[in-house]
């Protein structure tokens, strides 16, 4: 199997959390990752990791900025691949992937147990694929895989 | 002395082992839980309560507290702790089942300008009822539990591996090297 450039991609706190319960699924190829603070570099370490300026719905005037990021990161990986456990900005690097011929999955996050995620069911209309966490909201083009827990 | 405990919020220095840790992680502030806890560590000044308060407005006057902490810190905290009180946020979950502590959940509320949806309630409920996970109801339900799982935490979290479930990892593998 060649190797592939990954990006896998997640904003703070729990998005993140459940993006490194993930890595087995890229062991072997050349993963990047990226998300909002720094100091999560000691969880990826020897793999390289990058910062975007978050965004949410509460401060969408700040979306200039992650838009700015997410091209600025893009443009450095090159990815053939994009893994995301969500939010907001990963979206938005998934919108610009679109047009760029990568493969890209969204995952969403375990926390979205009644109602596919806001930003995920936005996902539906720029992802390669959409998998949801839990099995009672699988539906056409969104499919149950399993979930980090 | 409640007063001698007070700490300006640079940093929680010394770590306190068999304590309350509270955390409302890093993206929202969540000053119900914070005021309620520190209510509660006046309530019992023999016992350490430490709280991560985020960009909140309620600074704490009981317990030591700081804003932001790296996740290294963040771990080896609720490692140390004897109760972990945090949001229902995955990464407060996922925290307290990888270090095996009992964890006392408040879920944010839209209607109080805590999260831009309802899903913590939807999270506390699904995930909330493993053994070692605790959910309460509101601030006074969040005090008393406290008191209880202080003194008797029950059963831990049972642990789980380091990683999601081969099956689901093999199949996002699959997506990455198709094409």
């Amino acid at each position: 199997m060649a190797r592939k450039r990954i990006l896998a991609i997640a904003s703070g706190g729990g998005h993140f959390v459940q993006l490194l319960r993930l890595r087995p699924a890229w062991d072997g190829h050349d993963v990047t990752y990226a998300t909002v603070h720094a100091a999560s570099a000691v969880d990826v370490a020897p793999a390289p990791l990058l910062t975007f300026r978050d965004v949410s719905r509460a401060d969408w005037w700040r979306l200039p900025l992650t838009l700015w990021d997410a091209l600025r990161i893009l443009a450095k990986v090159r990815p053939q691949v994009i893994v995301t456990t969500g939010a907001l900005p990963p979206l938005v690097v998934l919108t610009l992937a679109r047009g760029l011929g990568i493969r890209t999955l969204w995952v969403d996050s375990i926390a979205n147990s009644e109602v596919l995620s806001g930003s995920g069911r936005h996902a539906g209309k720029v992802a390669t694929a959409v998998v949801t966490q839990w099995p009672q909201l699988a539906e056409p083009g969104v499919d149950h895989w399993g979930s980090v827990l | 002395m409640a007063a001698a405990r007070r700490t300006r919020c640079r940093s929680l220095g010394e770590r306190a082992v068999n304590g309350v840790f509270v955390s409302v992680g890093s993206m929202m502030p969540f000053d119900r839980l914070v005021q309620a806890m520190d209510e509660w560590a006046a309530a019992h000044p023999d016992v350490p309560v430490e709280i991560q308060i985020g960009r909140g407005k309620y600074e704490p006057r009981h317990a030591k507290y700081v804003r932001m902490m790296p996740v290294v810190e963040y771990r080896q905290r609720v490692a140390d702790a004897r109760l972990f009180v945090a949001h229902a946020g995955m990464g407060s979950i996922i925290s307290a089942i990888e270090a095996g502590k009992p964890l006392l959940m408040l879920a944010r509320l839209q209607a109080q300008g805590e999260h831009n949806t309802d899903h913590q309630l939807a999270t506390a409920a699904s995930i909330g009822a493993r053994p070692g996970l605790h959910v309460a109801g509101d601030v006074a339900d969040l005090k008393a539990r406290a008191t209880v799982l202080l003194a008797d935490a029950g059963a831990p979290p049972a642990p789980i591996s380091r990683f999601a479930d081969p099956k689901f990892t093999d199949r996002i593998r699959a997506f990455i090297e198709a094409a």
